[in-house]
């Protein structure tokens, strides 16, 4: 799977067993946990210092809670990686990475170079998220 | 109204190329269609009956002269030399190919128009009261804001993949035109005890399979707030809106399920969340839209008032225009419903046409409303004559707004792959026997709303008079609601007895207006006596 | 008998298997049997074809019909502009396919 993955990291990924929630919640040094669509990310925020990768996992592409997952994690100043895993597609992607997202484990590979593509998409956004970038609203206000 | 500035224009070219992108790779075989449906979707592509089927945002349904011009000549060069407008004033192509779809979005672009989230489980083409800024009943414009939830909910990344389609609508007035209260959020702009102005939410209504009313969630949010707390309603709804079952995933069975109340609590929650977060748009940027709507450009100092000694024309003045705020106007209402015509159809001529008479005579303004007709929001009195004389000409000139005649009806089974049953011929019929005007004026306002299957495309639970298509054993059959409403006084219809056929659901509404007009006291309503008496007379005279 | 039919992927077209390829009329429609579902793969795989499906037809003496009115009507066209229909001087079509 590792050939798979795209990071928007500098750092090295981390080796970590990846828990799931559950048995994430009942260990005290677990360092990675997967959530699934169901749960619920909140769960996590006692414990975000100590995560350094947090996988997102998406059964289905049409299956959009983990936008909501990940977006709640980084507004409560998450700061390890949030990988997306599973069924994770192409046209996906700028929206990912718009709530957070900064590692992508697509279950069918993407390549590099579209993927960059994909993140180029849209010259500006109309939503303030959580990906730093400032909305065309701050901008013709020049906030 | 509305201009983009560069970033608007930049967003909506990127969206053209990267469609244009997705469809090279469709036609290229490297992905599946299963892949691109949703894609084709999110640009408002349906594959229907015959043809791909093109839906096409026209925001709370204003545009002008120019983007209706080039809406007739898309039905020209693209499509058949016709189009159709929907109840949620959009327009839709019934014969697009495929591989026009890219150029024909480049095409709209030029005019400041797209097809974007005119489809799928996203955050729709938000609707509003089709008299916006003409009104005189409305505290403000509610455009401007609707406009700036427009720009929110456009391309917005958390909420792409939602349970189920999203619709919000926004009035500024105690009338409803918009049937605020059957939207997923419903949203009414109003003045609270310290003159300050906000926004009231109601969440949770919709038509489709299981019809509900939604109920106040927030009675005021500060105008400054009102991108956060939709921003927290439709978070809750993402995160906990039923995916298991598709037709329990709109919001109001959430709401429904969990109630008003818990919902309420949710969304307050990750309410006072979101209000750390500074997602708000700044006063300056809603001012900045708001300018945009200030002034269409109307006169002031004009008298009231109109030369009505054509018989005709007189009857169609009374008919089909409605009170404007400023003195010596009107807005107008353009029948797309002739009497025997397909109800929201227009040919790309007469699309024209309407372009030309906006330019003339409305400030170059239009309105699609969600009843299937056109409004000429700013007309002056002194010209609804020589208006009313071209539209005549045109076959436009019909004289039954908010009668019998005046009939929703979704594109059913002749357009549609999820239909029971036909639609239009049954709207052509109806509108056919009772084609005399005066027999519609004396019935008075009527509202017959068809759908040709439960989804509820035309608003068949909100009609005085809905009528559902159902497939019995492969026939068509037309099952007869009463007692509904999208107005202020919202409520739902309800089925009256066993269905019918064709033929017979034409006489079966028959016999209601008989009904009607023995039981109905002084100033009723075919929907008030209704109300008054109950079904009881109805079904006996129906059923025997 | 079983007919395939599905859309032509670029232009949208309503078409029928007429064993070698895909007309526009239904008339050409030919009993795809036990084949049916390894026909609609092979072609859908090939993109000659968007999502097709197999329905079932009875052949008459006026040609071939649908047993579902839905499919009848995607053979016709719009009961309501026989003028774009695929018998737009026929004003009877309408009422056959009902
Ligand atoms: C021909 C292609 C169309 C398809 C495939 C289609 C599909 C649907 C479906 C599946 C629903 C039910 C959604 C649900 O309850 O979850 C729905 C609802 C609706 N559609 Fe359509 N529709 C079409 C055309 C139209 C047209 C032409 C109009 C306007 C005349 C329209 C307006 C609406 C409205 C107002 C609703 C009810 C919204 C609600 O439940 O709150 N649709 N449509
Ligand atoms: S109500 Fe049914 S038949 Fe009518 S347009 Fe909607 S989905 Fe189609």
């Amino acid at each position: 799977m590792a050939e798979t993955l795209l990071r928007l990291r500098v750092d090295t990924a981390s080796g970590a067993p990846v828990l799931s929630l559950t048995d994430f919640l009942a260990s005290d040094n677990a360092a990675a946990v997967r959530i699934e669509p169901g749960e619920d990310a909140r769960a996590l925020l006692p414990h975000l210092s100590r995560i350094a990768l947090v996988e997102v996992s998406f059964p289905a592409y049409g299956d959009g809670r983990g936008y909501s997952s990940a977006r709640i994690l980084r507004e409560h100043g998450y700061k390890g990686e949030l990988r997306a895993t599973g069924d994770v597609l192409l046209d996906q992607l700028s929206h990912m990475k718009r709530c957070g997202f900064d590692g992508f484990a697509p279950a069918k590979p993407i390549a590099a170079e579209a993927a960059q593509q994909a993140f180029a998409t849209w010259p500006d956004v109309y939503q303030k998220t959580v990906d730093g970038r400032s909305p065309i609203w701050a901008k013709r206000h020049g906030l | 109204m509305y201009q983009y500035d560069e970033y608007d224009q930049a967003m909506v070219d990127a969206r053209v190329e990267e469609f244009r992108g997705q469809v090279a790779r469709r036609m290229a075989g490297e992905i599946t269609e299963d892949q691109f449906k949703p894609l084709r979707l999110k640009n408002g592509l349906y594959l229907q009956l015959h043809a791909y089927m093109l839906r096409v945002a026209i925001p709370y349904g204003t545009l002008n002269g120019r983007q209706m011009r080039l809406l007739g000549d898309i039905a020209d060069k693209y499509d058949r030399g016709y189009g159709h407008f929907t109840t949620r004033q959009n327009i839709q192509y019934n014969w697009i190919k495929l591989e026009d779809a890219p150029q024909i979005l480049a095409d709209l672009a030029t005019v400041e128009m797209h097809a974007i989230q005119t489809s799928g489980n996203c955050i729709r083409n938000i609707s509003s009261d089709h008299f916006a800024g003409a009104a005189a009943d409305e505290l403000v414009d509610p455009r401007p804001y609707a406009e700036l939830l427009r720009q929110w909910s456009s391309f917005h990344p958390e909420f792409d993949y939602l349970p189920r389609k999203f619709k919000i609508a926004v009035i500024a007035s105690d009338t409803d035109r918009a049937a605020m209260r059957l939207h997923d959020i419903g949203i009414q702009i109003v003045k609270n005890d310290a003159g300050e102005i906000g926004a009231r939410f109601y969440v949770g209504g919709g038509m489709g399979r299981t019809p509900m009313i939604a109920p106040v969630i927030r009675d005021f949010v500060p105008a400054l707030q009102m991108v956060s707390y939709a921003e927290a309603c439709l978070r809750v709804y993402n995160r906990y809106g039923r995916r298991d079952n598709k037709y329990k995933a709109r919001i109001k069975i959430l709401v429904h399920e969990i109630g008003a109340d818990e919902y309420r609590r949710q969304v307050e929650e990750e309410f006072a969340h979101i209000l750390t977060l500074g997602l708000e748009p700044p006063q300056a940027e809603f001012e900045r839209i708001a300018a945009f709507f200030a002034d269409p450009g109307l006169e002031s100092g004009l008298a009231d008032g109109y030369d009505r000694s054509d018989p005709d024309f007189a009857v169609w003045a009374d008919q089909n225009t409605a009170p404007h705020k400023q003195a010596g106007y009107k807005a107008v209402v353009i029948s797309l419903k002739p009497a025997g015509g397909i109800p929201g159809d227009a040919s790309a001529d007469q699309i024209r046409l309407m372009a030309e008479l906006a330019e003339a005579y409305s400030l170059d303004e239009l309105r699609v409303t969600h009843t299937q007709n056109i409004v000429l929001p700013h007309v002056k009195q002194s010209d609804l004559y020589a208006l009313w004389q071209k539209l005549d000409a045109a076959g436009l000139a019909t004289a039954n707004l908010d009668l019998i005649g005046d009939i929703i009806a979704c594109p059913g089974l002749d357009y549609c792959s999820l239909a029971n049953a036909r639609s239009i011929p049954l709207a052509q019929k109806i509108s056919a026997r009772f084609a005399s005007p005066e027999r519609q004026r004396t019935l008075g306002e009527l509202k017959l709303k068809i759908s040709g299957c439960i989804n509820a495309c035309g608003h068949h639970h909100a009609g005085h008079i809905g009528i559902l298509g159902v497939d019995k054993k492969g026939t068509e059959n037309y099952q007869l609601l009463f007692g509904g409403s999208e107005a202020a006084d919202t409520s739902l219809a309800q089925i009256v007895g066993p269905g019918f056929n064709e033929d017979g659901i034409v006489d079966a509404i028959e016999t209601a207006t008989e009904v009607y007009l023995k039981a109905r006291a002084e100033g009723e309503r075919f929907i008030d006596t209704y109300r008054r008496i109950g079904a009881a007379p109805f079904k006996e005279a129906i059923y025997g | 008998m079983k007919i395939l039919t599905g859309n032509d992927l670029a232009s949208g077209d309503v078409v029928w298997w007429d064993g070698k390829g895909w007309s526009r009329d239904v008339n050409d429609a030919v009993d795809a049997g036990d084949s049916a579902d390894a026909i609609l793969a092979a072609e859908e795989a090939a993109q000659r074809v968007n999502a097709g499906y197999a329905i079932a037809a009875t052949k008459t003496a006026e040609g071939v019909r649908p047993a579902h009115i839905k499919d009848r009507i995607r053979a016709l066209g719009p009961t309501v502009r026989l003028d774009l229909s695929l018998r737009p001087g026929d004003p009877d079509a309408a009422s056959r396919v009902i």
